[in-house]
């Protein structure tokens, strides 16, 4: 077992996979969908799927907030950033994401006043230094980061900070959760629920899923050795055609979730009617934009935005591979004409992103074992 | 992953009870404690951290097994980058 060595409770990891051989009936094919990039990135960089048995199939799910994102929303960003004295402030995740005329590194190369920030506060703060520019800061994220945008734009209200607005692009996790099970192309059997927008939400959002539905999900931390029993418990209740809401990442994820985080968003947020998402168009009352109690710092508001939609690169199988319905080297661009360093969609510039995860580790390990088999 | 980093109080700020000084990734950095109004923690605490603001307080036990996570992730140097970079210390 690769990497086995290098984890916490090895002892432990190994009677956890065996116990999964022992539950995993051979007669049946599991299907079970991890909803969130960060389990997807886990599950490469442990090499989860070979300890595995081959009749549990792990799925990647939309849970990159930045891979969602339609191209079109990109270009809407830059377009305010091309205004004059105007700041363009985003996380490090979204400077190489490309838009129709390029990536925001591309255009900071182009002159465009383009900065990283770490924290949306840190974009506040620029605004503060900066009186005589405007600051716009691209938001990003799924639950877990909007409560952190929604405290920073009661902050700038609360301190009449008029040089600051949000280009508001949260989205929510549960409507994406609701689209894939709706969706045609998709059988799925269980879900690996979120870990850290689970801190905030909680599991009763899950609910749904489980009585509706009838399909287990289980909320899971990220160590290998929280995704191993994250499976156990999902077969347990497999096997016995039980569908519950559970938690082992109950460590850091409270059942009702923080409350604190869930009334600045309430405070601050409303849903939009719909919402364009990459590979699951569009859903409704899927994404967040700011209340008209804060219109002022609503970059929609203040700005032209052309709002124009742009479709992904003929191509460009971005949309399916993050429904699932493809692998990330399924796609025809995969490793050739996109790849980290020459990316053609997000999902492979994204650290959350399927296709970064799996070019990153298991496309460097096939090249080793074609070049290998050539030799041998 | 959605970084979480893990992060130890050192003082609670006197000017603005939703600020703290934390200790995070070998570096002293202002975080936000505005989502942890309902359970305020104390210097000693132990919190996640999400783009520069905390999430949730956690076991200083948890806080080890994060930064390992982070560590197998190969993420840490994400993590220090963010950390970092947390009040515009690093950049412009």
């Amino acid at each position: 077992m690769r990497f086995v060595d290098e984890f916490r409770d090895p002892r432990l990891i190994s009677k956890t996979a065996e116990e999964i051989r022992r539950l995993a009936s051979p007669g049946r094919h599991y299907r079970m969908m991890e909803v969130c990039g960060g389990h997807t990135h886990a599950i490469y960089r442990f090499g989860l799927k070979d300890i595995l048995p081959e009749n549990i199939e792990l799925i990647h799910g939309p849970g990159c907030p930045v891979c969602v994102l339609p191209m079109g929303r990109i270009d809407d960003g830059l377009s305010v950033a091309q205004q004059p004295d105007v700041i363009f402030a985003a996380f490090g995740d979204m400077m190489r994401v490309p838009g129709t005329q390029g990536s925001p590194l591309e255009h900071k190369a182009r002159g465009m006043d383009v900065r990283i920030v770490y924290s949306p506060s840190d974009a506040l703060k620029l605004a503060r230094l900066n009186p005589d520019k405007h600051v716009m800061f691209f938001a990003i994220g799924f639950e877990t980061t909007a409560p952190s945008t929604a405290l920073t734009l009661m902050r700038a209200k609360a301190e009449g900070i008029r040089n600051f607005s949000v280009f508001c692009n949260h989205v929510t996790i549960i409507p994406a959760i609701r689209a894939i099970l709706d969706s045609p192309d998709m059988r799925l059997d269980a879900f690996i629920g979120p870990g850290h927008v689970s801190t905030v939400i909680g599991c009763r959002p899950y609910e749904w899923i489980a009585a509706n539905e009838r399909k287990p999900i289980v909320v899971s931390g990220f160590e290998p050795l929280d995704m191993l029993q994250s499976v156990v418990m999902l077969l347990h209740q497999l096997n016995l055609g039980e569908a519950k809401v559970e938690n082992q990442y109950k460590r850091v994820v409270p059942w009702e979730g923080n409350r604190a985080a869930l009334r600045a968003m309430a405070e601050v947020f409303q849903l939009r009617p719909y919402f364009e998402w990459r590979g699951l168009g569009f859903i409704s009352q899927s994404a967040l934009r700011l209340r008209d109690a804060y219109a002022e710092w609503d970059a929609e508001q203040r700005f032209a935005i052309p709002g124009v939609r742009v479709t992904d690169p003929k191509a460009a199988q971005c949309g399916e591979v993050l429904k699932g319905v493809l692998k990330p080297h399924q796609c025809k661009l995969f490793g050739r004409e996109c790849t980290p360093e020459h990316p053609i969609g997000a999902l492979m510039v994204s650290s959350e992103g399927s296709c970064a995860a799996y070019h990153t580790y298991e496309h460097r390990k096939a090249a080793m074992v074609t070049s290998l088999n050539s030799i041998a | 992953m959605c970084l979480a980093i893990p992060g130890k109080i050192v003082e609670i700020s006197s000017v603005n009870q939703d600020s703290a000084l934390v200790d995070v990734v070998g570096v002293r950095r202002k975080i936000d404690l505005g989502l942890l109004q309902d359970d305020k923690p104390v210097p000693g605490d132990w919190v996640l951290i999400h783009v520069g603001f905390a999430m949730s307080k956690i076991s200083a036990q948890d806080a080890t097994d994060q930064m390992n996570t982070l560590r197998m992730l190969g993420e840490i140097e994400s993590a220090e980058q963010e950390a970092q970079g947390y009040g515009l210390e690093d950049v412009q």
